[in-house]
């Protein structure tokens, strides 16, 4: 019993200054995912509804915005933001992910308005509603049925790619664990501590993904979409 | 001419300076070094996330319990875990597992994308054998083809065409994914990229050359996914 005890593990898990690292990572996490979910939904919103409407430039602007960042890597993105544009550890992970998760939800966004069937619009419209009213009741209802699980399993991988923040030491969850595996470097603390941040990471992340499945369920009418 | 160039400021100084781009194309070798690392780790991986993948999402559509189960834990650990810490898991665990055994840093990378894409890769599957009517299924049984010989023969040949655009997108997804191998000195783009960048203080121009290098990889993938998607919809 006292072998096990003051085993290495056994060391590390009874000292208070793990816990602490770790749960202020979280923190920075979650603030991180928050700030960087909220930016990129209301972005998102604005350059999907631009490339839905067809324009000539407005359209041009929002696919060749969304074409480029689609294809590049998160962790380039928040680099950039940190050693190009200056800012600070935080804000510079919460704005490259926020450039590229922009992207992501005005493809969904696109994708959920482009799924209502013309017809619907001229219907509305020869009903005598207006552009935005056919939108509010007719196009919206059944199209945001249609964008509420990609964009919530989109929120899930914000959650995880915050974790590319480390790349730049910003501090959040990911970065604190590596920090506390240099301080307790034996072998089987490190996967302890490795363990533990996945145990955090999935415990959020798997109540998102149930509730958000759920929703799938209880939304989707008639047969399944494939391939989200 | 040469004059005017030296006279305006932000050709010479700041972070996009000429003498930076200079620097950076006399040490293009390193870039693309690491581009052809990212290229082999990236397809190794593609091959790999197929593989486990299509095991797993077969798996997770069959009619007995314990399979069915073992690909839903698969499925939902790495889907709700950041590729981060699998890798760094991957890192440290696997030398204490295997003891005495090296692993090259580009193993670990070309394990990690494709654990980390099987599972999306399952999912995919999954929902492509579940988009062929159960009836065929049933059919191709009565006719006396195994379980294996039905799937192999009646339900993935038809899955494939519903299941090419999302593996196409995942693939797009997994190149850009072998990045993380840059946290691990993993010799990759990313790696390269940064670690000459941060020598030299050259972030501006070496970051640009990176991501139109990551762009021209993903770029022909994405655009084939739009058209395999909008085929599939007309079919």
């Amino acid at each position: 019993m006292d072998a096990l005890m003051n085993s290495p593990v056994m060391v590390m898990l009874s000292d208070p200054v793990l816990y602490i690292g770790l749960g202020k990572g979280l923190l920075l996490t979650l603030e991180i995912a928050a700030i960087s979910i909220v930016l990129s939904s209301v972005f998102g919103t604005v350059i999907g509804a631009m490339r839905y409407t067809g324009l000539p430039v407005i359209s041009h602007v929002a696919a060749t915005y969304v074409e480029v960042v689609r294809n590049l890597p998160q962790i380039l993105l928040i680099l950039v933001s940190y050693f190009v544009l200056g800012l600070p550890g935080k804000w510079a992970a919460v704005i490259g992910l926020t450039i590229y998760t922009t992207a992501i939800i005005a493809e969904v966004i696109r994708g959920g308005l482009n799924s209502v069937a013309v017809g619907q619009w001229e219907a509305a419209k020869s009903q005598g509603f207006s552009f935005l009213k056919s939108m509010w009741y007719i196009v919206l209802p059944p199209a945001v049925v249609k964008m509420i699980p990609p964009i919530v399993s989109q929120f899930v991988t914000v959650i995880k790619d915050s974790s590319f923040a480390m790349v730049i030491g910003a501090g959040e969850l990911m970065f604190k664990g590596t920090i506390l595996a240099g301080k307790y470097w034996k072998p089987s603390q490190i996967i302890t501590i490795y363990l533990l941040i996945s145990l955090i990471y999935f415990a959020i992340n798997f109540a998102i993904s149930t509730v958000a499945r759920r929703l799938q369920k209880k939304l989707s009418t008639g047969r399944g979409s494939i391939g989200n | 001419m040469a004059e005017l160039f030296e006279r305006i400021g932000f050709l010479q100084q700041g972070p996009f300076a000429v003498p930076r781009w200079e620097a950076l194309f006399a040490n293009m070798d390193t870039l693309w070094e690491g581009a052809l690392v990212t290229l082999l780790v990236a397809s190794l991986g593609l091959v790999l996330s197929l593989a486990l993948g299509t095991i797993i999402g077969v798996m997770s559509a069959s009619q007995w319990k314990a399979p069915r189960a073992f690909a839903r834990a698969y499925v939902e650990f790495f889907q709700n875990t950041p590729l981060l810490i699998q890798v760094f898991m991957i890192y440290n665990a696997l030398p204490i597992l295997i003891k005495g055994m090296f692993i090259p840093v580009i193993v670990i990378g070309i394990i990690g994308v494709g654990m980390y894409h099987g599972a999306y890769i399952a999912e995919v599957v999954r929902a492509g054998i579940q988009s062929i009517g159960r009836g065929q299924l049933e059919a191709a049984l009565s006719q006396g083809f195994s379980y294996v010989g039905a799937m192999r023969y009646i339900i993935i040949p038809q899955a494939m065409r519903v299941v090419l655009p999302p593996l196409t997108n995942q693939a797009v997804s997994l190149i850009k994914n072998t990045s993380v191998l840059a946290v691990i000195a993993g010799g990759d783009l990313m790696y390269a990229g940064d670690s000459f960048a941060g020598t030299y203080g050259h972030y501006g121009p070496t970051y640009v050359v990176v991501g139109l290098l990551y762009f021209a990889m993903c770029f022909p993938l994405a655009r084939l996914a739009r058209r395999l998607e909008s085929k599939a919809r007309v079919a």
